[in-house]
């Protein structure tokens, strides 16, 4: 683990003249989770969305190192090429999961989906892998041939998860993967998803509002404000010794009870 | 009396085919690509064949004969009015005789007797687009063509065998086309999809309603989908044709009356008449049908 795997210099988007995000710059490395945190307006989803190329940017690049280990900037890539690292070596978790399934057609296949992208045309493998990976994610088997529509926001947001891991990226996106969820199962799914990162070694970047979210998930966090990143670090540190007073503001907003 | 005069030869006017023609080029160029056309509102509703029938407008001379069918057969509504409409307003011969036609424009069918060289099968196509159930976008299902991203529509074969425990789409089977873009065969039985392959006839497809023209060449690769442990295969009947005995051949059942009694006779009427003057005799030929019971 010598070299990082994603590689963020002065990135900026603006729309027109208002400014979604400024200036960011870091490094993601392998096997690491990046949190994003901040309130609504703060820039945190514009910036996921320019790092998934889902937005083009402003100014600044973004380099990756492909699985041949080349440095690529995501921006020059072809549209061709984006959309096969995006269904191969990436997944993006949506807050909603009925944006990031396709929801009338069965749990089995949206799983599959990914391995038929790259030309899996095997029905018993095909099957076989989406029943080990809803296993993973705590889906009964006899599920498999239902419908998204018909699980619960839970299960749908673990289905999304298991659809985007199939193909074992290393790079995964998530936007409030807990949103919208109960206490319960979140604590659950947030459990799921730390086994899932820790065993695969997959590297993750979150966007979440949620402090308890980057203290359970992250090793590292940047606080957003205002479209600029104000403080970054460990996550310990910064939750435990916030520097910035917005920083010490949000963490002292957290409800103990 | 003469209302004729008022039209053009076959209808549309000369830059109307012109501009069909162009189209009809660039698909035959692109085998299976589906090009968009500025589609005429018709003397008929969509949905009757207006794709089908500007197609056959564009390509048709004097010296041509014409056959139309429908579900196979050539008496039929639709297949009527249409060979009746180029008639009228191109005066080309007609026949129902497959092996006499230059044109056969068809909804839902190949003849069974096989095309040659020379002949144009043309398809009326409701829905030209293999992927649109499964992604409503048209930007996005062109964006997945011009990107060779097909995995959606084995998508849609994992979900017949996972439902029905066999791929269970009957007609409208996708298939690929010279190794390139995933084609839609129109509604057909997939029963005909093997007709379609390295078939000596230029085979076009067009859709008035949704403004798209596609062909396949004389000679060119077409194969179905499927999944290396669910091969395609076609449909097979169990008995022949009741009326010429034909076996291996495309069947329809008609329902005789309402105690359970049914036939199955050949869906080409054109091919079921021709063996029958040949002799041939199926079980329920020259009989009367109380004789189903």
């Amino acid at each position: 683990m010598t070299q990082p795997l994603l590689r963020v210099h002065r990135l900026s988007k603006s729309y027109g003249a208002r400014m979604g995000c400024a200036d960011v710059s870091f490094e993601l490395w392998p096997g690491e989770v990046l949190a994003i945190v901040g309130e609504s307006g703060s820039g945190k989803t514009t910036l996921l969305n320019c790092l998934s190329t889902r937005l083009e940017p402003s100014s600044g690049l973004a380099e990756y190192r492909m699985r041949d280990a080349v440095w690529r900037n995501l921006y020059d890539l072809s549209e061709a090429e984006r959309r096969f690292l995006m269904r191969t070596d990436w997944g993006f978790v949506h807050q909603n999961p009925a944006d990031g399934l396709r929801m009338t057609v069965s749990a089995g296949a949206n799983v599959g989906e990914r391995m038929m992208a790259v030309g899996s045309r095997h029905y018993g493998t095909i099957r076989s892998t989406a029943i080990e990976w809803l296993g993973r994610v705590e889906i009964a088997e006899d599920r498999i041939d239902d419908e998204p529509r018909s699980f619960s926001g839970g299960m749908r947001q673990r289905l999304q998860i298991a659809r985007n891991l199939v193909t074992h990226p290393r790079l995964v996106f998530m936007d409030e993967p807990t949103g919208g969820l109960d206490v319960s199962v979140q604590a659950r799914l947030l459990d799921l998803i730390r086994g899932l990162v820790a065993d695969l070694g997959l590297s993750a970047i979150i966007v979440t509002h949620d402090l308890a979210v980057a203290r359970l998930l992250s090793h590292r966090m940047m606080v957003m404000k205002g479209g600029h990143v104000i403080e970054q670090g460990l996550t310990d540190r910064v939750l435990d010794d916030p520097r910035e007073p917005y920083t010490q503001l949000l963490v002292s907003s957290i409800l103990q009870v | 009396m003469n209302s004729i005069a008022t039209y053009n030869f076959a209808y549309l006017d000369e830059q109307t085919k012109r501009m069909i023609r162009r189209a009809i080029l660039k698909a035959i160029a692109v085998p299976g690509y589906q090009v968009p056309f500025a589609s005429r509102e018709m003397p008929m509703p969509y949905g009757w064949g207006t794709g089908g029938v500007q197609v056959t407008a564009a390509i048709i001379g004097p010296t041509d004969v014409l056959k139309v069918i429908d579900q196979g057969a050539d008496d039929t509504t639709n297949a009527v009015s249409i060979r009746a409409f180029f008639a009228k307003v191109a005066n080309v011969a007609v026949t129902t005789h497959t092996a006499d036609a230059t044109i056969i424009q068809t909804r839902h069918r190949i003849p069974e007797k096989t095309l040659r060289e020379g002949q144009v099968l043309v398809y009326q196509v409701p829905i030209p687009e293999p992927l649109r159930f499964l992604e409503p976008r048209e930007t996005e299902t062109r964006k997945m063509h011009a990107l060779e991203e097909y995995g959606l529509m084995h998508v849609k074969l994992y979900e017949d065998i996972a439902r029905h425990g066999r791929i269970a789409t009957t007609y409208a089977y996708p298939v690929k086309v010279e190794g390139r873009y995933v084609m839609d065969p129109s509604p057909t039985p997939k029963f005909d999809n093997p007709k379609m392959h390295m078939s000596e006839a230029l085979q076009l497809f067009g859709a008035g309603r949704e403004k798209r023209i596609y062909a396949v060449p004389p000679h060119t690769e077409v194969v179905s989908l499927d999944f290396e442990d669910h091969p395609f295969e076609i449909q097979h009947f169990e008995e022949p044709c009741a009326l010429c005995g034909a076996t291996g051949v495309y069947l329809d059942e008609v329902i005789l009356d309402d105690h359970g009694g049914h036939m199955f006779v050949c869906s080409d009427t054109d091919n079921c008449e021709e063996r029958r003057a040949h002799g041939h005799r199926g079980v329920l030929a020259g009989h009367a049908l109380e004789a189903a019971e």
